[in-house]
């Protein structure tokens, strides 16, 4: 799997440019450029669905953030304890990648899962629901309660938006909504 | 193992940001991060290897295929933290347009 870890590399390159730019307009696009890279892992692990659903989002979410960075501009401020918080944010991601570290090391090996569940899905999803693709057999037949609490995280999500980026209150009884501006 | 712990590291990329930067754009570009090395590591925990897609075709040994539960799972946190990012965009926008800054330090005068 080299393409995978030089995919990888490339995701973490992007991630700390994007981080460390000085221009936000910069980062976006190099969070972009990282979330492009993923779309591309998702090819090579072999879930097509998800990389077609990851190209996608990727798009729509690059657009909002560039709507939420144009005319802004970057205040750069090291006051205040700069060297006590960096390293104190050190430390403790150090200590974090080594119980990371020692947490992985009791997971399966890579490439080799435990299938108790998904081997059902695989022998039975045929004849129980007719699809032939069984990541859609998943998400709309098996697990479609899931479906429903994504579709109503969601709407909630749209709602927030909506009433977020919304101009007016509501005063008079003749309003006008304007639609938002996102 | 060297898989799954580049995309810890990538993870800990996203929570740096998160922790120790103080600008808002900066802060929702690490939790997209971090969203992303949380995905990456639920497919790669369901891959198998030298298997193919979980779609089915006439001529294939039925249990040579990666593990499809991940995958359907995956595609709902996807859409997800498209939403919840719109969300905290949209209130990054208002907190700019109220107060001329994304610097989180000089926010102070919250007011319900």
């Amino acid at each position: 799997m080299v393409e995978l870890h030089i995919l990888l590399f490339f995701m973490i390159i992007g991630a700390i440019i994007a981080i460390e730019a000085k221009d936000l307009l910069s980062a976006v696009v190099a969070v972009g450029a990282a979330g492009l890279a993923l779309s591309i892992a998702f090819l090579v692990l072999k879930a097509p669905d998800l990389a077609i659903t990851q190209l996608v989002v990727e798009i729509l979410c690059l657009i909002i953030l560039i709507r939420a960075t144009l005319k802004v501009d970057l205040p750069f401020s090291t006051s205040g304890r700069w060297l006590f918080n960096t390293l104190a944010v050190f430390v403790f991601l150090i200590i974090f990648l080594a119980f990371g570290y020692f947490a992985l090391k009791e997971l399966p090996s890579f490439g080799s899962p435990i299938m108790r569940v998904s081997q059902f899905y695989l022998e039975k999803a045929k004849e129980l629901t007719g699809a032939t693709n069984l990541v859609g057999s998943v998400i709309l037949n098996f697990r479609a309660y899931d479906t429903l609490g994504e579709a109503t995280v969601l709407f909630t999500a749209v709602i927030g938006v909506m009433a977020i980026m919304r101009r007016k209150g509501r005063k008079k009884v003749t309003d006008q909504e304007e639609p938002d501006e996102l | 193992m060297i898989t799954y712990f580049l995309c810890l590291v990538l993870f800990a990329v996203g929570l740096y940001a998160v922790l120790r930067k103080r600008n808002l754009i900066k802060i929702i570009i690490g939790i997209v991060i971090c969203e992303y090395a949380v995905n990456l590591f639920l497919v790669l925990f369901g891959y198998r290897m030298n298997n193919r897609s979980p779609i089915y075709d006439p001529d294939q040994v039925i249990t040579k295929m990666v593990d499809p539960l991940p995958q359907a799972l995956v595609l709902t946190s996807i859409v997800i933290g498209l939403a919840t990012t719109a969300l905290v965009v949209g209130i990054a926008i208002r907190i700019y347009e109220k107060y001329g800054t994304f610097d989180i330090t000089k926010i102070r005068k919250l007011r319900g």
